[in-house]
């Protein structure tokens, strides 16, 4: 046997649907066979005289149609492989057309000629596929020398010369990758809760992570609910994108460009801020889990409605959100609005659309508002809005549906936003280049900021000195977009997080573990580009309260390994103090019991044990058996002569041991 | 390879072996503890041929590829002189325990005779070479694939276990020679069973060319088969007399009272 890397499939169930079930618990086995184009998928679905077979895609064609007839055809299909390549199609999604079409705001109560997508199509090159259930597993392969391996091993022994069936031995695939949940999110929950043993087993997870927030002015972080007199803009970004494999998911253009340009703009209203400070208060908010139903979302705006967060809905004057913002020099940005809502007059907009707008003077785009009366695009909004009417605008790159042709999708990478170093640099001078895309970003990151101080009250005359820093956005894209393990990354993260930096991007899936590096990265970047540095050892910076002038009710002390001084060898690490908190991104479902939720997400992820491949040679069934039809007559033939001798054993074995009874 | 090579392979390799045991060393309980004390020298003398392996092994260059095959012959040829060794070791203890089982027992002759010792302490060194030989090659043709991804022949579980059938039946018929010759002082014929065992064990390096090997190999089970025959008292007389059914005259003739 020969085992390969491989990353794998998508474990996910949701209530009501099942998608994407698993193979069996000792593994899916079958013969080899390379597809070459959508006529040959005859050949295992009906012609090939050994099934089961096991399918290896190249990724042109993994499409909705080769998989949909592989999943008529299951039982003689036992897997799928597909080899992602380095470069990256025309176009693919594999989420929905309509995303989050059922949690967002628009239903047959609300605008119901806006819902389910009846006016816009968001994404129209989606086909679906993440959300469809197969009865084999579906996996990934790199494109690298194992590859060539299976290809090799295919050439050799399963090509069928001329039509005729190839000769045993084939070459054969085994995939394990069994999943222990089954069915839907209600019955693996219910599953969880069997105690019988000491150690119950848990079948299932809710997916979710932590909301990233911080503000202008510091909040208490123990005192909750309804705040007198206090209003504040909420700008918002989410953090979190899938694929429809599991480890590849890197959303550049759906979810990076919009967060880090939100911490550009928190950014370059620090000074200003701190100089004159605005009217209301401005909180930045960075959800987790929107890609599953807007987890991250749904949980704040629910904790704000029972009291459990620092403001509540009253509280909120205006939200501004940044969506898909993967904008180039001379093409214009959106300002997309919920059209019920401004019919009903309900809310007002306008004001915030005349600071966004007013604020691109000197820029090199514009900001307009979309010409149809079309709905909000799958946003955070969508949430606030389900609670209570909101002034609130999203910001995006696509007048109605999305420019995204990667939309969730593990090509939706640094490539796709056209981010490019010239050649000759190494990772360090790469960090430091600005590059056309991070000088773009930067100016949305402007507009935002100025927009959101205008907004928020601000000194009308200090507006145009806000500028977001061009350097500090070209390093956040080369850390999210190419590798996390760079020398400004390790500066600003704690000492026992570093071992998440890696030589790659890092994964955006929002997961299970509590764990996902984007929210820590986000954390740590929100922290120190909007908070202050303090003088504090580590040990005071553990136990601030003992100091007379600082709170950890008010702040939060994160001690960072700040960078490495020219002559030295140690970190000239510092203690930070921001406003800016974790707050627990897990669905309400999860937390009211309410499994079968129709208003929240009730994603939740699959518990396994390992997940493998490896590929050998299997022989034919004739071979096989007449090695067995060999032993058994073997073993007959000597307990035949076994027994003979030894009833003759006196006669065969007389001459010397009983002399005395030879009678001849 | 599945469940039904698994169960090939194993009757095949053991199943000359398990017969033997069925029928003759099972219902004499002292038959059995010799059995299982042969195995265990057998064992033994693994041992020290693996650790002197070992340490050669850890010492040598273990880059050159020529060193390496003049180590595995090496290897070969001390693990055959050790099995040796311990089979004479054993013989020397059977024949010292004898006096005393005298001693101990009741009656007045032995128990076991000492040629019986002798068939029984070489299928204890078969039983327990053959498992060594077999059972890691079992365990892996359960799984559901077969060798050769890497180029190697398609045959090897079957002449495995056909090897350790030949490995296993040679052990009993050497120790039966061994025993016979230690108790005649033949000592050349000692030197003809070692000199076999080497040869046999020099014939696998000829694998993968399994029918190199096989072939002289079952010659060679065939003709020290015969010796032992003769050593243990069979002829060609009686052959022929079991064979044409004629013995049931003989027997009845034995046992009428004199």
């Amino acid at each position: 046997h020969r085992f390969i890397g491989g990353d794998s499939i998508c474990i996910l169930r949701q209530a009501f649907f099942l998608s994407c079930v698993s193979a069996s618990i000792s593994g899916d086995t079958g013969v080899i066979h390379v597809l070459e184009s959508e006529a040959d998928l005859e050949w295992p679905l009906s012609k090939g005289p050994n099934p089961p077979y096991m399918v290896l895609l190249e990724s042109s064609l993994f499409t909705r149609s080769i998989m949909m007839k592989m999943k008529n055809e299951s039982n003689r299909v036992a897997g799928v492989a597909v080899v992602v390549p380095n470069t990256s199609p025309p176009e693919f999604s594999p989420h929905t057309t309509c995303p989050n079409e059922n949690t967002g705001v628009y239903s047959d109560n609300y605008g119901p000629n806006l819902a389910h997508c009846n006016t816009t199509v968001w994404n129209p090159r989606g086909n679906g596929l993440s959300y469809e259930e197969f009865d084999f597993p579906v996996f990934s392969l790199k494109e690298d020398n194992e590859t060539e391996f299976i290809k090799q091993c295919y050439l050799d022994h399963n090509r069928a010369v001329n039509g005729s069936a190839p000769q045993y031995p084939l070459c054969a695939m085994q995939l394990f990758s069994h999943m222990h949940a089954v069915t839907n999110t209600p019955t693996c929950m219910r599953r969880n809760d069997i105690n019988f043993s000491i150690n119950p087993e848990m079948v299932c997870d809710p997916l979710g992570d932590y909301n990233v927030w911080g503000s202008i002015r510091p909040y208490n972080d123990t005192v909750f609910g309804h705040k007198e007199n206090e209003s504040v803009v909420i700008a918002a970004a989410r953090l979190d994108s899938r694929a429809f494999f599991w480890e590849v998911s890197t959303g550049a253009e759906g979810s990076v460009s919009g967060f880090v340009t939100l911490l550009a703009a928190a950014q370059a209203l620090r000074e200003v801020t701190h100089e004159a400070p605005p009217t209301r208060n401005i909180l930045f908010a960075f959800f987790q889990g929107e890609t599953f139903d807007y987890i991250g979302s749904s949980r704040m705006v629910y904790d704000m409605e029972n009291g459990k967060f620092v403001i509540d809905l009253d509280n909120i004057h205006s939200v501004l959100e940044i969506g898909q913002v993967a904008v180039h020099s001379g093409t214009n940005l959106f300002l997309h609005s919920d059209p019920v809502s401004r019919r009903n007059n309900t809310v007002n907009d306008e004001n915030l659309v005349n600071n966004l707008q007013s604020s691109t003077a000197g820029l090199s785009f514009l900001l307009v508002e979309p010409n149809v009366s079309q709905p909000l695009p799958p946003s955070s909004l969508q949430r606030f809005l389900r609670a209570q009417p909101i002034p609130g605008i999203v910001l995006a790159d696509h007048e109605s549906a999305f420019n995204n042709r990667y939309y969730e999708s593990f090509y939706d990478n640094a490539a796709n936003l056209n981010l490019t170093y010239p050649s000759d640099l190494s990772p360090e001078e790469q960090l430091e280049f600005v590059t056309d895309t991070a000088k773009s970003l930067t100016d949305v990151a402007t507009v935002v900021a100025r927009a959101l101080y205008k907004q928020a009250g601000g000194n009308e005359s200090l507006v145009n000195n806000i500028k977001a820093d061009p350097k500090i956005v070209t390093q956040m894209l080369y850390g999210f977009l190419v590798s996390s393990n760079n020398s400004w990354f390790q500066a600003v993260m704690a000492p026992e997080l570093k071992n998440i930096l890696k030589p790659s991007p890092p994964e955006y899936y929002v997961g299970v573990a509590m764990s996902s590096t984007p929210t820590r990265l986000v954390q740590y970047l929100l922290a120190n580009l909007t908070g202050a540095a303090t003088n504090l050892t580590q040990s005071q910076c553990q136990k601030p309260d003992e100091l007379p002038n600082e709170s950890r009710q008010m702040y939060s002390y994160l001690w960072v390994q700040g960078i490495v001084p020219p002559n030295s060898t140690e970190r000239d690490s510092f203690c930070v103090r921001a406003s800016v908190r974790l707050t627990k991104a897990v669905s309400p479902a999860f937390e009211l019991g309410e499994y079968a939720s129709k208003d929240y997400s009730t994603w939740t992820e699959s518990r396994w044990k390992f997940i493998k491949a490896r590929i050998f040679l299997v022989a034919s069934r004739d071979l096989e058996m007449l090695t067995l039809g060999v032993g058994v007559a073997v073993l007959f033939t000597s307990l035949l002569v076994t027994y003979f001798i030894s009833t003759k054993a006196d006669v065969l074995f007389s001459s010397t041991r009983e002399p005395a009874s030879a009678a001849y | 390879m599945t469940a039904s090579v698994f169960f090939g392979c194993t009757f095949i390799a053991f199943g000359p072996a398990i017969a033997l045991f069925l029928f003759t060393i099972a219902r004499d309980p002292l038959r059995v503890i010799f059995l299982i004390a042969g195995a265990f020298f057998w064992l033994c003398s693994l041992l020290l041929s693996s650790l002197v392996w070992f340490i050669t092994v850890q010492i040598s260059n273990k880059e050159s590829s020529s060193q390496q095959k003049g180590l595995l012959i090496f290897g070969v040829v001390l693990s055959v002189l050790l099995q040796e060794t311990f089979r004479f070791g054993y013989y020397k203890l059977l024949k010292k325990a004898n006096e005393g089982l005298l001693m101990l027992s009741a009656e007045e002759t032995m128990p076991i005779s000492i040629r019986q010792l002798a068939y029984v302490s070489g299928l204890g060194f078969g039983f327990m070479s053959g498992a060594f030989s077999m059972v890691n090659i079992l365990a892996d043709s359960v799984g559901p694939g077969t060798i050769g991804i890497h180029g190697d022949s398609q045959h090897y579980f079957l002449s495995s276990a056909f090897m350790t059938m030949a490995i296993i039946l040679l052990h009993m018929f050497w120790g039966v020679v061994f025993f016979d010759s230690c108790e005649k002082q033949h000592w050349w014929s000692l030197a003809v069973v070692v000199i076999s065992h080497l040869l046999v064990s020099c014939l696998t390096f000829q694998n993968p060319q399994y029918v190199g090997s096989l072939v002289p190999t079952y010659i060679i089970v065939f003709l020290v088969g015969l010796w032992a025959f003769f050593c243990s008292g069979g002829s060609l007389r009686n052959l022929k007399l079991c064979l044409t059914c004629k013995d049931k005259d003989f027997l009845l003739a034995n046992h009428r009272p004199r």
